[in-house]
């Protein structure tokens, strides 16, 4: 069960789980502002683009 | 045939292509040195494997309604993508080895040569479960492409189309020469399947969240310009970054 739940953690989230609690908090702040009436459709490009470039400068000083 | 639909073949087709280079490269080096049959055998059953994957999850996700499948799919796509374009671009910027077929095959060759003989059921046992092995893990990647962009399109026929057209076509190129496809520009394609992975994500866990894109489906356009140019840029920050590490 374990090497099983292990295997779908590399399959989806792989080498930086940081990228993936990243968009599931920028998922939920599309649904807070689009809650509020705020337009919320620059959100997720927005923070792809910050994720990427904190994870890709970690990987490259590592 | 509608943008999203073109996007829709377009990606499966390109990330079935190199999830299939890579797969034949590890059936050739095991089938060269150890025989056809057992390694045939294990590709076979790794296919029906993935083919019962699909049938069962493909019409379990239809009757899931769209916003909340999006959302999810969306979600899963985009923490996915970000994988494959975050490899990508280590890939392109030079602080990641590039994949090389070539190199995989002999590496691949020495392996099977080196493994000791055990038969099992009548077969090579090494052959078949790393024959096996690598035609799950790899089609499994498929498989999920397949699913989540078929389900979220509302066509999991057309996704499987744009997929089952790269295995046949490199199967059959593959078959034909009998050796690794290493002409293909696989960090290439890879490069474009992260792009094309991450774009959808973007699109559809917005609108599963319950926001909505200016100009609709349109938009899908300009989130792929801004991924693939943020991608681009990215690049050639990471390549100034390998410069200065050099120097200093």
């Amino acid at each position: 069960m374990k090497r099983f739940a292990r295997f779908w953690w590399d399959f989806v989230v792989g080498d930086d789980w940081r990228v993936a609690v990243g968009v599931g908090l920028a998922i939920v702040a599309v649904a807070v502002l689009h809650h509020r009436h705020v337009a919320a459709w620059w959100v997720l490009p927005a923070a792809v683009l910050l994720l990427l470039y904190v994870s890709l400068r970690r990987a490259a000083r590592s | 045939m509608s943008t999203s639909a073109v996007f829709l073949v377009l990606s499966t087709f390109l990330a079935s292509a190199v999830e299939v280079v890579e797969t034949l490269t590890i059936v050739l080096a095991i089938g060269v040195t150890r025989g056809w049959r057992a390694t045939l055998i294990g590709v076979g059953a790794a296919t029906i494997a993935l083919a019962a994957v699909v049938a069962a999850l493909g019409p379990a996700l239809t009757v899931v309604p769209i916003e909340r499948l999006r959302l999810v799919v969306g979600a899963l796509l985009l923490v996915f993508g970000l994988q494959w374009l975050r490899k990508a671009i280590l890939r392109a910027s030079g602080f990641k080895a590039l994949h090389d077929e070539e190199e995989a095959f002999a590496k691949g060759l020495e392996e099977a040569r080196a493994a000791g003989r055990e038969e099992r059921a009548g077969l090579d046992w090494y052959a078949f479960t790393i024959a096996f092995k690598s035609t799950l893990l790899e089609g499994l990647e498929v498989a999920f492409i397949v699913l989540t962009f078929g389900a979220s399109q509302g066509s999991i026929p057309l996704a499987a189309v744009g997929a089952g057209a790269a295995v046949v076509i490199m199967v059959g190129i593959g078959a034909a020469v009998r050796a690794p496809l290493a002409r293909v520009p696989e960090n290439s394609i890879k490069f474009a399947v992260g792009v094309m992975l991450t774009t959808f994500g973007i699109f559809w866990a917005t609108e599963g969240a319950g926001a909505a894109w200016p100009g609709g489906d349109a938009s899908l356009l300009g989130v792929l310009a801004f991924v693939t140019l943020s991608s681009a840029a990215l690049v050639a920050l990471l390549k100034r970054e390998r410069v200065r590490i050099a120097v200093a």
